[in-house]
């Protein structure tokens, strides 16, 4: 009997360390990262960041309808000046299309499966990049 | 630290605090300053403060006068283009299918054989049809007079289209790149004319006035139908006008000469 048993619980340890070890190295999806803000572009957002990681749609949203109904076009909450600070160039020159992984609109609603029309009509980005 | 606190303001605005803060607004821009009994001075329709609603004090207007358009010219065509960014990225689309947001007509009086060319374009009705037929409340009247398409909230009906007795409308059919930022345009909404909406927001004319007047044609006037003396209102009082389909009693912001 105790020739089994000992077998068995090791067994079962073992299967417990790499189990631990899988969830340690490769387990997890990487957290997003959008791309950053350089510092001589601006050092902080139109609201506080944690707040606009919660509720940037909320802001966009009403400006939307502002903008549309009442011809409302104060700079903060637009979309358009969202993506004059937020969209980089690339070192080739380049911009971002709201599809590539490196646009900032992009790195957080994959992570989270979040789908956005928004590019459909919109220009994906600065204002100084359109043709 | 200052700016903080005002934004902080700014940003807890209640809806009521905001809606009132719009109706003053709205009064304020009502406001003419009286320089003597019975004679009131309005501000000159310029540029509004961006953080201001539109309001009803203003009815934006065109006057095209058909005696200066020249027939081969399509200047204000090509400028519209220019400038909202359509024509040129629908290349899936058939001929009959593509944006049309302004397009140059000629026109012959079959009895006397008299030929004439203007532009057509959406002809911003006081009383909409396509904003009477929309279920969805996105083909609306902005507050100005401009006849708007919300798309955020456009369902793709088309029944604006076929409401409109002018074929302002037109409706896009395949996924599109390159739009203008100012003029977001996409798959499955309908569009027309929007007076170049986000110019004259900014105090600007629409773009084919000025590439009209650029041309030396000087076929189209822009301003405020309200103001008496605003230039479009003095050259109607002076010379009348004509809109089109009158017998619809539409009362289109769009008004004609000549013809
Ligand atoms: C079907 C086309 C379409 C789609 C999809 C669309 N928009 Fe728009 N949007 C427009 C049009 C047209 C305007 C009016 C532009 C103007 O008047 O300057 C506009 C204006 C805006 C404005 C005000 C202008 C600005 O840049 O601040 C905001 C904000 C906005 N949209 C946000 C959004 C957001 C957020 C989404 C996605 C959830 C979205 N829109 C999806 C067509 C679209
Ligand atoms: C003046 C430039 C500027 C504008 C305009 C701007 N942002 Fe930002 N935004 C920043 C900066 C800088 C940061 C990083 C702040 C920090 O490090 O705390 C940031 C952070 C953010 C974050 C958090 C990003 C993260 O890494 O977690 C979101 C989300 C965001 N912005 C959304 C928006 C939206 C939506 C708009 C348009 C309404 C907007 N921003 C407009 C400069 C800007
Ligand atoms: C810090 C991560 C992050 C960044 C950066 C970010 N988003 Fe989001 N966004 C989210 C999350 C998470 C949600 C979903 C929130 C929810 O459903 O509660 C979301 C939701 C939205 C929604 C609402 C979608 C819906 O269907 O209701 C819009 C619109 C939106 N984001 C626009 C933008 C735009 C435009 C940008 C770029 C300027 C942007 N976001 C950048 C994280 C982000």
């Amino acid at each position: 009997m105790k020739a089994i048993r000992l077998p068995r619980r090791f067994a079962w340890i073992v299967a417990v360390a790499l189990l631990a070890a899988a969830a340690a190295q490769a387990g997890r999806v990487p957290l997003p990262q959008p791309q950053q803000v350089p510092p001589e572009i601006a050092t902080s957002c139109v609201e506080d960041t944690d707040v606009m990681r919660h509720k940037h749609f909320e802001f966009i949203l009403h400006q939307r309808d502002e903008t549309m109904h009442w011809g409302i076009r104060t700079k903060r909450h637009s979309l358009k000046n969202c993506l004059n600070c937020h969209v980089r160039q690339r070192p080739d020159g380049s911009y971002p299309k709201h599809t590539d992984p490196d646009h900032f609109c992009n790195a957080c609603h994959e992570y989270a499966a979040v789908h956005i029309d928004c590019f459909d009509c919109h220009f994906d980005g600065p204002e100084k990049a359109a043709k | 630290m200052k700016d903080d606190k005002a934004r902080d303001q700014q940003a807890q605005l209640a809806p009521a605090e905001a809606a009132r803060r719009r109706f003053l607004a709205g009064v304020a821009g009502a406001a003419g300053v009286a320089l003597a009994p019975g004679v009131l001075l309005y501000g000159v329709a310029g540029a509004k403060a961006p953080d201001a609603p539109v309001t009803d004090q203003v009815r934006w207007g065109l006057l095209i006068d058909t005696t200066k358009c020249a027939t081969e010219c399509d200047a204000c065509v090509t400028a519209c283009k220019t400038e909202n960014g359509w024509g040129q990225n629908e290349v899936r689309s058939r001929p009959d299918q593509r944006a049309h947001w302004i397009r140059k007509l000629t026109v012959k009086d079959r009895s006397s054989g008299h030929v004439m060319s203007m532009p057509m374009m959406c002809q911003h009705c006081e009383t909409a049809p396509c904003a009477d037929v929309c279920p969805t409340g996105a083909s609306f009247r902005r507050i100005d007079g401009i006849v708007l398409v919300d798309k955020h909230i456009c369902i793709g009906c088309r029944y604006c289209m076929m409401a409109c007795p002018y074929k302002a409308r037109s409706f896009i059919h395949e996924n599109l790149e390159g739009q203008k930022p100012y003029a977001p345009r996409g798959k499955g909404t309908v569009e027309s004319c929007t007076l170049c909406v986000h110019r004259v927001d900014a105090g600007e004319q629409p773009a084919c006035v000025v590439a009209c007047n650029r041309d030396g044609h000087k076929a189209m006037v822009f301003g405020d139908l309200r103001d008496p003396n605003s230039e479009i209102s003095k050259v109607i009082r002076a010379r009348g006008s004509t809109q089109v389909r009158a017998d619809l009693q539409l009362n289109p912001g769009v008004q004609y000469q000549g013809f």
